[in-house]
Order: C-alpha cells, then sequence, then structure tokens
C-alpha cells in the first residue's frame, strides 16, 4: 500500500471530565475494511464524528490521501467522498424511500430519476427496496437499506458502519457483509465499528482497538482469537458467567392465545402468543429489535392490560391487574428504555428506588412515603451493583448509560421477585458489568425465579437462556432447548432473511 | 461565542436564585420603562415595593396584601399540582366564577335565616362549583382525549356569560332598584365572610390558603399521590411504569384545582366583594397562573410569590395615582416579571459558557 486513503495522526478530544480520544493514530488503506472495536465509552463515535465532521479535534490532524484533512460539518465530509451509516436512523416514518433519500441529499434530482437510481443501485448491491413504500412500514434491516443506499447514492470513497448488525438476523448480516465485500471490491474503503468479534473476524482486514480513548493495539482480525480480541478490548481477564445445573419447578408464568393490537400506527400488535416459564427457568426471547419486544414486556409488566387469562401467574389470572398489583405478587420488570420509561430522567436515584420498589419494599405506609428507607434501598442497588455514583441524590441523567442499566437492573433483582422480565438487560453495559448482570440473572434463577430475557444479543442469550424463542413481527416461536441450537436455526426462528437477497456479485 | 452547555444536574442554587434575579431583573428594566415615559424610576420602583409595606398608609394596605394574595395562592396551589403532572388547566376564573355563584347561591337560599351551618354549606358548594366546572374538560380529556387547555380556556366565557345571567335574573337583589347584583353577602351574618381579626385581612380565605399551601406540600413531598404527580409531569411512560393511572390523575388534577378555585371565588364573593355581579371576576384565576410559576410550582414558592404579585397589584394601584403611571406599564411590568422568570428559569438546567469561536 501506498499513500493509505485516510491518516489519523494523534487526534485528541476531551469533553469537561472526561478525555474521549487520546492521540490516536492508525491508517485505514484504500479498499481495506478497517474494524474499530471497542466496549461502550472507548471512543468509538467520537473518533467517527471527527472523520465525519460533526466534532471537531483538539489536537491532531487527518490526512486524506495525503492532503491534510479537516472537516467543517458533514456536508464537507460527504463532499470528500466520506458517507456514514449511523447505528440510530434518521429517518421520518410517515415519508417514502425515495423522499427520506432526497432529504438527505444536497440537490435532489427530479423523484422519478431518483426513483430509478435507488433501484439501480439498491439491485447492484443486492438491497431490494421499493422506493414508494413508507419508512415506517420497514423492518429495521429494510430502513438500514434505506440509510445504506443514500450513502451508496453518494459514490462514497469511505464508507463508515456503526454497529450496523445490530439490527439484523445472521442471514440479513451474511447479505449485508456480502453487499460490503462487493463495494470493498470496487475500491471503497469501509470503516466497520463493532464490538461483535466473530463478524469482525469474518470481514475485516485489520482491526484497531480503542480503550478508555487510547489506541491499544492493532491486529490482523483473522489471525487473532475472539478472546484474544475481547481481552485487549477489556484489558483483563474476562470471566463468563457459571450457570449451576439445576431443575425447574412448576410453570410460573403462562402466556396462552395473547393477541394485543399496535398500540400506535408503527408499533407492534403481539400476535396469538404463547410462552411458559418455569420457576428457575431462564427464557431467552430474541428477535430483531421492533419486531414486539416493547409490546411483550408492556403486557408482562402490566402497563398493557390483556383479558384477565391470557396471562397467569402460578394458575392464577393477573392478565387484568396493573404493574403494582403485579409487583405485589411478585411479578417485576425492567424495560429497555432507560431514561424516561425505566428510570425518570430528572428525578434523584431515591426517588427512582421508590418508582418500582415501594410495594415489595415497604417504602409507604397508607399512602406515605418512607423517604429514609427508600435512600437506604437505592444505596443497597448502588452497592450491590456497583454502579458508578456519588450517591442516591443524584439524578438518573447524571449517571452514564451503563451505571444507570446496572441500577434499573439491580433494583428489580434486589427485590427478591418471582417472575421477572427484563428487555436488552446489558444494553450499552460494559463487558465485565455485564457479565455481572447476567450473573446476577442466572443467580436468581437458581434461587427459583422465572426469568424472561428479551434481548437482541444472541451471544447473551446462548449464554444464560435454557430455553430460546424468537419474536417475529409480533408472533413469537415456539420455545426450543438453547443447547444445540444452530446459527442457522435462530436465524430462521427470527424470521430469516426479511426477503433479502445476496448480491449480485 | 456564548454557549448553553446542559447541566449534567439541575442547579438547586439556581433555582432558588432565579425568582430573585428575576425581580431585581425587572425592577431594573422597569425603571427604564418609568424614565422613558419621563416618570422617576427610583421613585417607582419604590412606591411599587415599599409603600404598600412600610409607606404612610400602610396600616391600610398591608391587610390588602393578604386580601389580594389569598385568592391567588389559593388558585395557584391547585394549579400547581396540575402544571407538574402535564394537566394544563387554564380555566381556573371560569371555576372561580362558578364557586362564587354555587357559595352566594347556596347563601342567599337560606336568605334570611342565621344559623351557623350556613357558612359550612356555602364553602362546600363554593369548592363543588369550581369542581363539576373543572370536571367538564377533565371527563372531556379522559373520555375522547379533547385538549383541556383549550375546553377549560373556552369555559371561563361560558361562566363569564353564566355571571351575567344570574346578576340579572336568577340571584338579582329583589331589593335593588333594579340594579343588576345579588344581595349583599356583608350585610347577611350568617354568610358573610367577615376578618377574623379586626383590621387584619386575615379572613376564612386566608386561613383557607395557607392551609392549601401545608397540604399541597406534605402531598408532594410525603405522599404517593404527590410523587405520582411528579412523576407524570417529568417521565409519563415511567408514571406508567410505575403504576400510575393517568385518567384517575387527570381527573384527581383538574378536580383539585377546580375546587381551590370555586373556594376562592366563594371566600370573596361572601367577604371583600361582598356579591355577585356583573364585574365580579377581575382575573385572579389568570394571574395565578403567573403566580404558580413564579413560585416554581412549588407550594411555599408560591404563597411567596403570591405576596410578590399581591404587592404589585397593590404598588401599581397607588403608583398609577401618586406618580400618574398609565395602567398599562404596570401590566407591562408584571408581564416583565413573568418573562424574566421563565427566561431565567433556563439557568437551572444550562449553564453559560463563554467560549472562543471554533476555527472554521
Amino acid at each position: 500500500m501506498n499513500v493509505p486513503l485516510l491518516s489519523l495522526q494523534g487526534l485528541t478530544k476531551a469533553y469537561p471530565g472526561v478525555v474521549a480520544n487520546d492521540t490516536v493514530s492508525f491508517d485505514i488503506g484504500e479498499g481495506e475494511v478497517h474494524a474499530l472495536l471497542g466496549e461502550n465509552g472507548a471512543g468509538k463515535s467520537t473518533l467517527v464524528k471527527m472523520i465525519y465532521g460533526l466534532v471537531k479535534p483538539d489536537s491532531g490532524q487527518m490526512l486524506l490521501k495525503g492532503q491534510p484533512y479537516a472537516p467543517a460539518e458533514p456536508r464537507q465530509a460527504r463532499a470528500d467522498g466520506i458517507a456514514m451509516v449511523f447505528q440510530h436512523f434518521s429517518l421520518f416514518d410517515a415519508l417514502n424511500v425515495s423522499e427520506n433519500i432526497a432529504l438527505g441529499m444536497e440537490n435532489p434530482p427530479p423523484m422519478g430519476d431518483l426513483a430509478s437510481r435507488i433501484r439501480e443501485v439498491s439491485e447492484t448491491y443486492g438491497l431490494p427496496l421499493d422506493p414508494f413504500r413508507t419508512v415506517g412500514e420497514l423492518s429495521a434491516g429494510e430502513r438500514q437499506r434505506v440509510e445504506i443506499i443514500r450513502c451508496l447514492l453518494q459514490d462514497p470513497k469511505l464508507l463508515i458502519m456503526d454497529e450496523p448488525t445490530s439490527v439484523l438476523t445472521p442471514q440479513e448480516v451474511d447479505i449485508l457483509f456480502e453487499t460490503l465485500r462487493k463495494l470493498q471490491a470496487e475500491g471503497t474503503s469501509i470503516l466497520y465499528i463493532s464490538h461483535k468479534l466473530e463478524e469482525i473476524r469474518a470481514l475485516c482486514d485489520h482491526a484497531t482497538v480503542l480503550r478508555l480513548g487510547k489506541n491499544v493495539g492493532e491486529c490482523i482480525p483473522q489471525d487473532t482469537s475472539a478472546r484474544d480480541m475481547a481481552e485487549l478490548m477489556v484489558g483483563s481477564t474476562l470471566h463468563t458467567p457459571e450457570r449451576a445445573d439445576r431443575d425447574f419447578g412448576d410453570i410460573a408464568l403462562d402466556i396462552s392465545g395473547l393477541s394485543v393490537p399496535a398500540p400506535s400506527a408503527f408499533g407492534t400488535a403481539l400476535r396469538n402468543v404463547h410462552l411458559t416459564v418455569r420457576k428457575g427457568e431462564v427464557l431467552g426471547i430474541g428477535g430483531v429489535a421492533g419486531n414486539g419486544q416493547d409490546e411483550l414486556l408492556g403486557v408482562l409488566s402490566g402497563e398493557t392490560p390483556t383479558a384477565a387469562d391470557a396471562v397467569k401467574l402460578n394458575g392464577a389470572p393477573i392478565g387484568r391487574l396493573g404493574p403494582v398489583a403485579r409487583r405485589r405478587l411478585g411479578v417485576l420488570a425492567a424495560p429497555e428504555e432507560r431514561l424516561g420509561h425505566a428510570a425518570a430522567p430528572d428525578m434523584s436515584l431515591t426517588e427512582n428506588a421508590m418508582l418500582t420498589a415501594s410495594v415489595r419494599q415497604n417504602l409507604e405506609k397508607n399512602g406515605f412515603l418512607k423517604w429514609g428507607e427508600a435512600e437506604n434501598f437505592a444505596e443497597q442497588v448502588i452497592e450491590a451493583f456497583d454502579v458508578r455514583t456519588p450517591g442516591p441524590a443524584n439524578a438518573a441523567r447524571s449517571l452514564s448509560g451503563g451505571n444507570l442499566q446496572k441500577f434499573v437492573i439491580g433494583r428489580e433483582v434486589l427485590q427478591k421477585p418471582d417472575v421477572l422480565v427484563v428487555n436488552q438487560p446489558t444494553w450499552g453495559v460494559d463487558a465485565s458489568a455485564a457479565a455481572d448482570i447476567r450473573q446476577s440473572l442466572l443467580d436468581l434463577a437458581a434461587g427459583g425465579c422465572a426469568v424472561v430475557c428479551i434481548s437482541q444479543d444472541l451471544d447473551e442469550l446462548m449464554e444464560i437462556a435454557d430455553n430460546f424463542a424468537a419474536l417475529n413481527e409480533g408472533r413469537l416461536s415456539a420455545p426450543r432447548p438453547t443447547k444445540g441450537l444452530t446459527v442457522d436455526e435462530i436465524g430462521l426462528m427470527m424470521g430469516g432473511a426479511h426477503g433479502m437477497e445476496v448480491a449480485h456479485v | 461565542m456564548i454557549r448553553l452547555e446542559k447541566r449534567p444536574q439541575p442547579s438547586q442554587a439556581w433555582s432558588l436564585a432565579t425568582p430573585l434575579v428575576a425581580v431585581l431583573a425587572t425592577m431594573i428594566f422597569g425603571g427604564l420603562l418609568f424614565a422613558i415615559l419621563g416618570k422617576p424610576p427610583v421613585e417607582a420602583i419604590r412606591t411599587i415595593f415599599w409603600e404598600p409595606l412600610f409607606g404612610e398608609f400602610s396600616f391600610y394596605y398591608r391587610p390588602q396584601l393578604l386580601v389580594k394574595g389569598a385568592p391567588l395562592v389559593l388558585i395557584a396551589i391547585g394549579l400547581s399540582l396540575g402544571f407538574r403532572a402535564g394537566v394544563w388547566n387554564i380555566g381556573a376564573e371560569g371555576q372561580y366564577i362558578m364557586g362564587a355563584i354555587f357559595g352566594a347561591g347556596a347563601g342567599l337560599a337560606f336568605y334570611p335565616m342565621e344559623a351557623v351551618y350556613i357558612f359550612p354549606i356555602m364553602v362546600i358548594a363554593g369548592a363543588f362549583g369550581g369542581w363539576i366546572w373543572a370536571m367538564i374538560p377533565a371527563v372531556l380529556r379522559t373520555r375522547f382525549g379533547t385538549n383541556e387547555i383549550l375546553v377549560s380556556l373556552m369555559l371561563v366565557y361560558v361562566a363569564e356569560q353564566f355571571l351575567a345571567s344570574v346578576s340579572l335574573g336568577l340571584l338579582k337583589n329583589p331589593e335593588g332598584f333594579g340594579f343588576p347584583g345579588s344581595r349583599n353577602l356583608q350585610s347577611y351574618p350568617s354568610a358573610f365572610n367577615a376578618e377574623l381579626i379586626e383590621g387584619s385581612g386575615m379572613h376564612w380565605g386566608v386561613v383557607a390558603a395557607f392551609i392549601a399551601v401545608i397540604f399541597a406540600y406534605v402531598l408532594l413531598r410525603k405522599h404517593m399521590l404527590g410523587f405520582h404527580i411528579r412523576l407524570t409531569g417529568e417521565a409519563p411512560r415511567a408514571a406508567k411504569f410505575a403504576g400510575v393511572n393517568p385518567t384517575r390523575l387527570v381527573l384527581f388534577c383538574l378536580g383539585t384545582s377546580g375546587a381551590l378555585a370555586g373556594l376562592a371565588g366563594m371566600f370573596e364573593v361572601s367577604g371583600p366583594a361582598g356579591q355577585i355581579s356583573i364585574d365580579f371576576n377581575v382575573g385572579y384565576g389568570f394571574t395565578a397562573i403567573i403566580v404558580a410559576f413564579l413560585g416554581r410550582l412549588h407550594p411555599v414558592g408560591i404563597m411567596l410569590a403570591g405576596g410578590l404579585m399581591a404587592l404589585t397589584y397593590i404598588g401599581g394601584e397607588i403608583a398609577q395615582s401618586n406618580l400618574g403611571l398609565p395602567a398599562a406599564a404596570i401590566q407591562v411590568f408584571q408581564g416583565m416579571l413573568l418573562f424574566f422568570l421563565l427566561a431565567l428559569d433556563l439557568l437551572t438546567n444550562f449553564r453559560i459558557a463563554l467560549r472562543k469561536p471554533e476555527a472554521v
């Protein structure tokens, strides 16, 4: 390789109280698929934001094909041939595909021309997409295709992809990889951000590992084991949660024939869901985001009332009971969205402890609140789950996502539930804390609690679940024992490839 | 370049300091306004803030502070509960009118009988009148999803028409020589909300306002219902997750604010105002919205804000008569107070950072 496409030299960016990037340097060659590895908070996002012109570095410089490159804004980065697919899509649900794409262009061509160009690009790269479909009706995988095609229409030299596979089924991942390989063959460089090591081993030529904002090592993924890369990322040896052999008790939670209409125009209806969880069992529920996970949690937590006998606890109907009555019976839940759903952002941790624990921890008497005891309970959660915060008087929003997640899970686990439902329990949590959270779920199960773990992280489900079922467009597949399930089988349970096809290389 | 940075936590210090800074800024810019109008600014500000409390005629004005402040506080306390939960009752003026009509009507129904139970019945009737008027937007919102802001506001105008109608018809004084307006309750001992201590301005409405402050404080600090009210305002989804029934909460918030506004109207009509008349209402229900926000929706803050607002009212009147300031200037002055308060409110959640513009 002669001159690299993009060369980063000593990039540093500090925010008040934290150095997000500390003299980070590496090169991306032409036609190279370069992985950027690191845990949450390692500084990956800040780094790519600097490349994309969203953030300006405090010091250091970038060279694009040997020329100094300092984009003032994303528009300039795009003009220089750098495109980015964000983890969170920026699409308007109510507009159709070509309208969404036109909104992101400097000089959009007439709609007809644009639609035919979208068709052309989508066929070339194996990303079938109808330009006139409304985005709100598309699956997460299809929305990602919209974002990718939006980028490809600019003929980028460097495509940045931020955690692109977190919303895809295994089959969809394979198809995406074919597309990326085709792009690579055409000379496009790709900067691929992920913490999923097997993917990186399958796809990438080169990997740079970030930890606490520093470049801590580079490797050739094909020649490095996933474990070695993980330890490079975490900086210490990982311990795997232990799963004790245990016998299951009676059926604790029983859902039969549950159907719930979609709560909003772009929500998902639950369709004829059946599931049973026995005491001591961990049921893992996989599936691509937006296939009914939130709605299922709402039904279990009591936020969405259903027919009385659609949901049964130890044989007794609880479908009509609200969240408070269910907590009294021992059915607890931890929703996915931490800020605004599981916790009130501007309230203190003490108040947030009161939010779900008042019933089971006896934090109220005749409606009057015992703040002192709530504070004690919040302190217990902070202590037991190693939540990093100056104290329980701090507002929930002042905690980092991972720390708040630990608090949210810990708050439910310490209430000794009989049935615990969690959605994305380790989302945004660093690897060692994630292991602790998983261990606490397994410990609960060992104590006879029935655990329902909804997650998009298949590795997590394989690690802790006894049985696995998948949500696909509001339908739940029949649960199967996790032991012996192959990735292909899981993918098919999750709905296969959602009608995608492999790139016509 | 000046930038706003979000604070990781709301600043406690600023949340207490902003009302004071807002009052100060209002004094400065209000003074400027008065100067432009050709009036002595320092004298005007002094007249507004000093004269009612410590001036020559303060023996008259001090009781007036309680008389004017009490309905404001009573109404604002009720409104603040709803505002905290995201329930926007803008129609307290209408509930105030209905409370007065119901209260006065209940009293006059007994005329000329004298009995100790008449006044308590009037209190209950007044609260009921405000409550039922607030239940209209509450039920429409919970059943049909209508916007309570519009409905409650529109009902103010309906209540005003109703007031005019009863002043001319149902409650018209039969011995009033054909003038509109009811009998004067001040001359009907069983129904008269008299001063509890002669010359103090302290009537039952003032007592009720203090009780409401304490009640709201305990509710918000110590009770599950108050916690749910705050939770609903700050994170509606989290509130639902915590088990709050949104319908019941809307009914409670609108009902309570309506009942308190009704009480305020009833105490006013049976005391300081004395009679139902076409121009009975003077905007307490709207001013109370300002008072609620000026007091940062906190019971103690509202009590202080009610006093401050009453002060600017009385002081404003003195300034009008002594210095010849136009009434509009006094209203602008009061508007400034709200403006600065809301603008400076920003500093609770944001800090101002001075930074060199970054090179492009």
